[in-house]
């Protein structure tokens, strides 16, 4: 099937000069949800400002369920719904009627249910009288969800939707979007918690100093890069590590009654089972076993830094 | 065409100006009493007639002149300008919304506005002088050329600003100039002779001179001309904004 989104080789220079974007190609899957990672400037919301329209791109070209945003934008944008990373919303304006506003523009007839449902969905339906300024800054950005959703868009761009959402919230939040995903909602969200986006995402694409540097699914990429440590906790402290053990590149955990073990989790032979008899072998006795698998976002540190 | 949206728009701007009508009201229609009070009272009873005319009424073309220009300037202007500086501008630019339906719905609003205010101008003035307008429909007619070409001029005006400093700039520094310049108060004859031909590259004189031929069949310039002056403001307008658009549009980046 054809990508729903598709970038074609597009670059950004901003009017200073700036250079955000560097022949970016990208194909977004319809169904998915995909996952922009990147540090701060990386050049997240200029891609996604540049699909949405609200920033004319310099190079390249981008097809949105086939329509180019430039020559077919009516098309193109009818099918979009985006929540911006800023929260920008007319001060003294209801709730309700900024989803009437916002649903004209896409040219939809009222549909007073419709907008009830939205609301009801984002826990906003009795704030729905409400002026914009009188909401807390976690209401105005499920005012902000709202909106984008208020003309049944089939690809929902959400800017860093969990930035100053409590936790709580923010698992509603998260429910939303799964069942947005269910409904056939293609997803195009980025965040900097990163463990949002291990749960969450189909893929995850990294983005830094305007390149993307990979985008693979989540879960290939989690097996492809996690490394896993087995941490092993002594009785009694050593003064360094026995000769007998040389052989399986241990480390001293934070003291040195624990030893840190390294090991591919996908290898054939992880070499436990024989690191736990020599262990055994060398006169030690164990306390305490733990392994740990490295997160997505030590996977995405470390190839950040890698390009740096 | 999305008319939704131009009317989306164009209903949210109004809404805007409804939320505040007091203000919007209460200022033109308390400066124009004053300018009431005291040139039409105070100096009026001195001057008595301006070419047949009783001095009250001969500046209520003028004055409402000067109330739609400056609220269409200023109307126009701060209904584009406030959703770039708030942001909100995102939503228009993320819609399927075409860049002359967003001047429509905008400048509609705008101009319809100070309409609005326009007539509730003319409606104030006959408190104050006894009023016969000749030509009602030409009337009208000069006062919508106006709102709208102001409005468009505005909407220029918030385009361009980068900070409100420069929206109020505009129409400070070159707006109450010319529109008092512009004959509000005199007929362009009462001048010396000098500054009736400088008064002549005003574009403020043709208004007001053709927006007082429709109220008393007299005018310091001929209709034709006037009128032919209105339009190639509007055309002008017309063409700055095209080319805004065509070189960036200047509300995407
Ligand atoms: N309007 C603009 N004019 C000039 N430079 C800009 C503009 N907007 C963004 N930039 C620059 O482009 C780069 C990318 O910015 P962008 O907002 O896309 O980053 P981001 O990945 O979304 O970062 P964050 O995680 O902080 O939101 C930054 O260096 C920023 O300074
Ligand atoms: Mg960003």
């Amino acid at each position: 099937m054809a990508p729903i989104i598709k970038v074609e080789n597009i670059s950004k220079t901003y009017e200073g000069g700036f250079h955000a974007l560097k022949d970016v190609n990208l194909d977004i899957e319809e169904g998915e949800i995909l996952a922009l990672l990147g540090p701060n400037g990386a050049g997240k919301t200029t891609l996604i400002s540049i699909i949405c329209g609200l920033v004319n791109l310099s190079e390249g070209r981008i097809l949105v369920g086939g329509h180019d945003t430039v020559s077919d934008y009516r098309k193109a944008r009818e099918l979009i719904g985006l929540v911006p990373q800023e929260i920008a919303l007319e001060p003294f304006q209801t709730v309700y009627n900024g989803l009437r506003f916002t649903r004209g523009l896409f040219g939809k007839r009222p549909d007073p249910e419709f907008l009830e449902n939205v609301l009801r969905r984002l826990s906003l339906w009795d704030k729905k009288d409400a002026m914009t300024r009188e909401l807390s800054g976690g209401m105005k950005r499920r005012v902000l969800i709202a909106k984008a959703l208020c003309h049944s868009p089939k690809i929902l761009f959400l800017d860093e939707p969990t930035a100053g959402v409590d936790v709580e919230l923010r698992k509603d939040m998260w429910e939303v979007v799964s069942q947005l995903k269910k409904e056939g909602v293609t997803i195009i969200l980025t965040t900097h918690y990163i463990e949002e986006a291990e749960a969450i995402a189909d893929r995850v694409g990294i983005i830094n100093k305007g390149e993307i540097l990979l985008v693979e699914p989540t879960r290939s990429l989690m097996r492809r890069m996690g490394h896993r440590e087995l941490r092993i906790e002594l009785t009694e402290p050593l003064a360094e590590i026995p000769a007998a053990l040389a052989g399986y590149d241990l480390e001293f955990g934070a003291d040195k009654q624990t030893l840190v073990y390294a090991y591919e989790a996908n290898g054939e032979r992880t070499g436990i089972t024989s690191l736990i008899t020599d262990i055994k072998n060398a006169g030690l006795t164990l306390r305490d076993i733990e392994t740990k698998q490295s997160s997505l976002e030590e996977i995405f540190v470390g190839l950040v830094k890698e390009q740096a | 065409m999305n008319f939704r949206a131009v009317s989306s728009i164009y209903y949210f701007e109004m809404a805007r100006f409804f939320r505040t009508i007091t203000q919007s009201l209460i200022s033109p229609v308390l400066s124009t009493s004053l300018y009431f009070i005291v040139f039409g009272a105070a100096i009026g009873s001195r001057i008595d007639e301006v070419e047949g005319i009783s001095y009250g009424a001969f500046i209520v073309p003028g004055l409402i002149m000067l109330s739609v220009l400056t609220q269409s300037i200023s109307n126009a202007s701060f209904g584009i300008y406030f959703p770039k500086f708030i942001g909100s501008i995102y939503e228009v630019n993320a819609a399927p919304v075409s860049f002359v339906e967003i001047v429509l719905g905008y400048v509609g609003a705008a101009a319809t506005k100070s309409l609005f205010i326009g007539m509730i101008i003319f409606g104030t003035a006959f408190f104050f002088v006894d009023l016969h307008v000749q030509h009602p429909l030409a009337m009208l007619a000069f006062l919508a050329l106006t709102c709208i070409s102001f409005s468009l001029f505005g909407f220029i005006i918030g385009l361009w600003s980068k900070n409100f400093e420069q929206l109020q700039l505009v129409p400070l520094l070159v707006v109450t100039p010319l529109v008092f310049l512009g004959g509000s108060f005199y007929s362009i004859e009462m001048l010396p002779e000098g500054w009736q031909t400088v008064a002549l590259f005003n574009p403020v004189v043709y208004l007001i001179s053709g927006f007082r031929w429709s109220f008393f069949g007299m005018a310091d310039v001929a209709v034709g001309v006037s009128l032919a002056m209105i339009a190639l403001f509007l055309v002008l307008c017309l063409g700055v904004i095209w080319w805004t658009y065509k070189t960036g549009f200047k509300i995407r980046s």
